[in-house]
């Protein structure tokens, strides 16, 4: 471990912003450094299924002659920022890491993208990730295993493997990812960094390859808590072409962290703390605790009664709902198609067994199982009901809290292959996250220590719905006062 | 159906989700979902009596808006991924006999 902040690539967006602001740097010479970092490191870790050189330079001149006039179009004009792979830009590849989609070429962009274009970011490269989001440790990807840069030998999470492992690699400066079960959060408990998961609806789904509508969330990446806000603000917002997109203010997230200040009451949910939870992961948590405490916060116990049945009810309704999303890629207008078939319906059985690797096919038999005549009423309808049990457990907490403090997984980073072979093992990986997305409430995941191997430790801090602002607010106060964000693993 | 409740019948459901499976993952995944099924029976005994399903987690109800008419995607853009193509139409094999 050792501390390398002095690297232009392991400086934060915001310091970068004001590098860029002072004019003692330019956007070319900081994506020049983006992309050598990248090329010198990415071999060993396989973060990026794609980038363009060319075009990420070009942005960058554009980016230099707008502040050279004077005319920024926002704080992270000319700061790069890399997407997961699941996510459309024009022109670009969108391979979700399947080879169903290997030569797809998006014709449109996602309105993450128009944010992010409106906000003249430099778009740097495309991330890799489990297939169609699909996994926790990106071993899933058709195309590469992404190394974890705390310890090669380890996963770095997933699904956004690619997002986490780039920002920790100092290959971005900023990601985004989604997260549909813990799959930002997880990866980045796993690599040291910052990532959040927002409140269902608060950011815009259309152009995000869609894997289980009613859990998915796009989210930021980076190396701090500000940062976070800073990439937030740009991207939140309502929009009409995705109808379960939420019209609400959207605060300065960046102001809110400094003007929020607490004592906040912090509720202790007990459940999260039981078997199965690493007692070093434990400690750090307890750490954090603690620390709240001395700040003058009110810790309280509190209780999510529902918690064991959120693995069963997520694994039903993510794989039922994936399993209809899914069925758009029949191997007919934009995907894979088979050569090797005898009529029209062959191109379909044919194209999705060539084109869809294993975990994908077992989360669409399962989905398509628990969906089909018979089974419907006892599994998906079932669990749509427990999901409103889980919810309420949430919002009684949120009735005397502000926010629910708790490990972001059950243990540090796992070695490559150690689960693959287990897929119930791999979906464990994933109980303290996915309650969350059931619930649509924010969650993000800071770090708050190291194992004694030197893996990085995750605390999770779940908030109240659209409640963005206090949540990023509270991860600041802790964040301040540690030193964990100015630490990088030697690459 | 197979009898078994904590079976899936593999092949009928393979068939609703037109995918072919070889035997070797028809045996695994026989085997995992198992597994898997009987790890979700801890929702069998959960009373969920008066229980509204939840779809999504905010009530968001119907969405209208105007029915306006707006630019699209031009049929090269529509097609630019359609590796079988004729005419700006999707060429696919005969349906009909």
């Amino acid at each position: 471990m050792t501390t390398m902040t002095e690297h232009l690539f392991y400086k934060t967006a915001t310091e970068l912003s004001a590098l860029l602001e002072k004019k003692e740097i330019t956007s070319v010479e900081l994506t020049k450094a983006f992309i050598e970092r990248t090329k010198a490191t990415d071999d060993s870790v396989k973060a990026f299924l794609s980038y363009d050189e060319a075009d990420a330079l070009a942005q960058a001149e554009a980016s230099d002659k707008r502040r050279a006039e004077g005319k920024p179009l926002s704080a992270l004009d000319g700061v790069p920022v890399s997407l997961k792979d699941n996510m459309a830009v024009t022109g670009q590849p969108h391979t979700c890491a399947s080879k169903i989609l290997e030569h797809y070429v998006s014709p449109y962009d996602a309105h993450i993208t128009e944010q992010l274009k409106k906000a003249g970011v430099v778009l740097w490269g495309r991330l890799n990730l489990d297939e169609f989001a699909m996994g926790s440790s990106t071993e899933n990807s058709a195309f590469q295993t992404t190394a974890n840069p705390w310890d090669l030998e380890r996963i770095p999470g997933g699904s956004s493997g690619g997002s986490a492992a780039s920002l920790a690699a100092g290959q971005t400066p900023l990601s985004l990812g989604s997260d549909t079960g813990g799959s930002i959060r997880q990866p980045a408990s796993l690599c040291g960094i910052v990532g959040m998961k927002p409140t269902y609806g608060l950011i815009s789904r259309y152009g995000l390859a869609a894997f289980a509508s009613s859990l998915d969330q796009i989210g930021p990446f980076a190396h701090t808590i500000k940062d976070v806000a800073l990439l937030l603000g740009i991207i939140a917002g309502h929009d009409r072409r995705d109808s379960t997109s939420y019209k609400t203010e959207i605060p300065n997230y960046v102001e809110a962290l400094e003007s929020k200040k607490g004592p906040w009451t912090i509720g202790v949910p007990k459940e999260y703390f039981g078997e199965g939870l690493d007692p070093e992961v434990k400690a750090s948590v307890e750490k954090a605790i603690a620390f709240y405490k001395d700040q003058g916060c009110t810790i309280k116990e509190v209780s999510i009664p529902k918690l064991d049945l959120a693995l069963p009810t997520y694994y039903i309704i993510a794989t039922a709902e994936a399993s209809s999303n899914l069925a758009r890629y029949d191997g007919i207008r934009y995907t894979h198609r088979s050569e090797d078939t005898k009529n029209a319906i062959d191109v379909y059985f044919k194209s999705r067994e060539e084109g869809f690797s294993e975990e994908v096919k077992r989360r669409i038999i399962l989905g398509t199982y628990v969906l089909s005549s018979g089974y419907y009423d006892a599994y998906y309808l079932k669990a749509q009901k427990v999901r409103t049990l889980i919810r309420e457990d949430f919002m009684k907490a949120f009735e005397s809290c502000d926010v629910l403090i708790t490990p972001t997984t059950p243990t540090t980073a796992f070695k490559r292959g150690e689960k693959s072979a287990d897929p119930l093992q791999m979906y464990l990986s994933d109980i303290y996250t996915i309650s969350v997305n059931l619930s649509g409430l924010p969650g993000l995941s800071l770090p708050c220590g190291y194992s004694s191997e030197g893996l990085p430790i995750g605390l999770q801090l779940i908030g109240k719905p659209y409640e963005e602002a206090e949540l990023l607010s509270i991860a600041h106060a802790f964040e301040s006062a540690h030193d964990y964000s100015a630490k990088h693993p030697e690459l | 159906m197979a009898e078994d409740k904590n079976s899936i019948d593999i092949d009928y459901v393979a068939n609703l989700a037109r995918i072919d499976l070889s035997q070797e993952e028809k045996d695994r995944f026989q085997k995992q979902l198992g597994d898997v099924l009987v790890y979700f029976e801890k929702l069998s005994a959960v009373d969920v009596e008066g229980v509204e399903p939840m779809a999504h987690p905010f009530p968001v109800y119907n969405v209208l808006e105007e029915d306006v008419v707006e630019e699209g995607f031009t049929a090269e853009e529509a097609l630019m991924n359609a590796k079988h193509q004729r005419n700006n139409q999707v060429i696919v094999p005969k349906v009909v006999e």
